[in-house]
């Protein structure tokens, strides 16, 4: 079969054009300084001193983690039972509720985002149905609010459907197998379904974390010119400042954060299931 | 008991199902406004349909992002179809690497890639446009399909291709007969997966494109800075297709399809 091998060759030398020389870049980028010409540029680690010690970028990235981790928390919370309801359904009745949560991720992003600015604003749907409780206005547009609100309705379908994937491959009659030995509805719950599920939980947090850590849309659009998260100091440093080098040192430090919890996600999931064949 | 837990987790999904689709409703709603208000309808009126099928702008937007999108989904599949059935047949370094190398537009924030390629446009002096724009969606979709067609590839007895060799085919004919027909759910959903990255994306198409050239989500995040109700048109006739091609993709395979699954499911 080895005339195949040749097929290959195509892609391997677009991958090294297309994705390593780019990363490539952004690491020569990096660590370099800009001379005066084009050809002149020094080594150095000055981009991320700069950004270790100023504490204005340190702040961006604490708020950028805290966004994405409180987005995280919340998909999970919700995500969660949501996918349970949808894996106890019947055949039919689970594909139907599998379109229904897919469906507007299919819509565009940014279109889906745009709906809600009419509806957060101060005159908006949400604080006129306030007002009739006599509550309100509460302003929630350019909050942290609006941003985690908008985070959590773009990424949740992917933690549901996470979960439930997981749910409806688990086997049936693990359960039936542990009531039969005994245990409660709760006690199935946390020793059998959860573990099982587990795998399913933690690529959903994968789904949401991570982009909600680059995400730079999503602050601009709800979260308004003042609210500042790491993308948006990355997109600046690009299209308005200019200052590649810098951008770059972000950039690359915002990728390692993602790969360190990428590979720590990993290996939570592969410990936790040879702990489980192993007992 | 049991009953109260059930009528409480239906009204739970229905909070759910209210909070994905009022923003959808919403949209379409105000789309109809008379007003330029987002918080206040004034009745009925098409003027944003008319505002925005004059504005040429966003015609072309949405031009640019069809276009894209198709071209994109075309050129990734057959590149990814290719690189997988070769890489199944490769040797194990290099099946590594090149996975590897593969699964980094996908693990790597979008806006790293973006930048990248940013980077990479300016380095070598081409100048920012469609052709960028699309190279860049056919960089990042192609690992998608390669990533859904390699899992069928795994299933498939090796010795299949060499069979229809064996039988006389070509190495062509074995592959267009053969290999291809027995990967095709891979290929068509890998190509599913594609357009709708390239019909969505923003991050990426907003780092490599220029020269006037945008899509649908550059467009929106442009014009969002300041109210335009055309966007709720724009957005409303998208939905609209969306919708359309969804139903036919469900409905039409409900109907023609009896034919029992793969043994791979």
């Amino acid at each position: 079969m080895k005339q195949f091998r040749k097929m290959t060759y195509p892609y391997v030398v677009w991958i090294a054009i297309m994705i390593v020389l780019p990363m490539l870049l952004i690491m020569f980028y990096a660590f370099t300084k800009q001379g005066n010409s084009v050809m002149q540029f020094s080594f150095t680690v000055e981009n991320f001193v700069r950004f270790v010690s100023d504490t204005v970028f340190l702040e961006v990235l604490g708020r950028s983690l805290r966004v994405a981790l409180i987005t995280t928390v919340i998909c999970i919370i919700i995500g969660y039972p949501a996918a349970y309801y949808i894996a106890k359904c019947s055949e039919g009745l689970k594909m139907k509720w599998v379109l229904i949560i897919t469906f507007p991720t299919w819509i565009n992003m940014l279109v889906r985002t745009y709906a809600w600015i009419g509806i957060l604003q101060d005159d908006g749907v949400i604080n006129s149905l306030l007002g009739v409780f006599g509550i309100g206005p509460i302003s929630m547009l350019h909050t942290e609010f609006a941003v985690v609100l908008g985070m959590v309705y773009n990424f949740i379908p992917f933690m549901i459907l996470q979960i439930y994937t997981s749910l409806t491959k688990m086997d049936n009659s693990l359960i039936e197998a542990a009531q039969d030995l005994g245990a409660n509805g709760f006690k199935c719950f946390t020793k059998v379904t959860l573990p099982l599920s587990l795998p399913g939980v933690i690529s959903g947090i994968t789904l949401v974390f991570l982009p909600a850590v680059s995400s730079f849309c999503i602050p601009k659009l709800l979260g308004g010119g003042q609210y500042v998260l790491v993308g948006n100091v990355i997109e600046s440093q690009f299209l308005t400042s200019g200052d590649w080098n810098f951008g770059s040192a972000i950039s690359l430090i915002m990728a390692i954060i993602i790969m360190i919890s990428l590979y720590v996600t990993k290996k939570i999931d592969t410990t936790d299931v040879s702990e489980r064949s192993a007992t | 008991m049991k009953k109260k837990k059930r009528v409480a987790s239906s009204i739970g999904m229905g909070f759910l199902v209210l909070f994905f689709y009022a923003p959808i409703i919403y949209t379409i709603i105000f789309s109809f406004n008379d007003s330029k208000s987002l918080t206040h309808f004034a009745g009925f009126s098409l003027r944003w349909y008319e505002k925005m099928f004059g504005d040429r702008t966003m015609m072309e937007a949405v031009f640019y992002t069809i276009i894209t999108a198709v071209l994109a989904t075309v050129i990734s599949t057959v590149v990814g179809t290719i690189t997988a059935i070769g890489l199944s047949k490769s040797r194990k370094v290099v099946k590594t690497i090149v996975s590897q190398i593969n699964d980094l537009p996908i693990m790597n924030p979008e806006i790293v890639t973006a930048i990248g390629l940013l980077m990479l446009y300016s380095a070598t002096h081409i100048k920012k446009g469609f052709i960028t724009m699309l190279l860049a969606h056919i960089m990042f979709c192609t690992p998608y399909v390669i990533l859904s067609i390699i899992p069928k590839l795994r299933t498939l007895d090796e010795n299949l291709a060499d069979a229809a060799m064996d039988l006389g085919a070509t190495p062509w004919q074995a592959l267009i007969k053969v290999i291809v027909p027995q990967v095709k759910p891979g290929i068509v959903s890998g190509a599913l997966i594609a357009f709708t990255m390239s019909f969505d994306d923003f991050v990426i198409s907003y780092f490599v494109t220029g020269n006037g050239v945008s899509n649908i989500s550059i467009l929106v995040y442009t014009m969002s800075k300041r109210v335009n109700p055309s966007i709720n048109a724009l957005s409303t006739l998208i939905i609209v297709i969306i919708s359309i091609f969804l139903l036919i993709g469900n409905v039409v395979p409900a109907l023609t399809k009896k034919k029992p699954v793969s043994a791979v499911d």
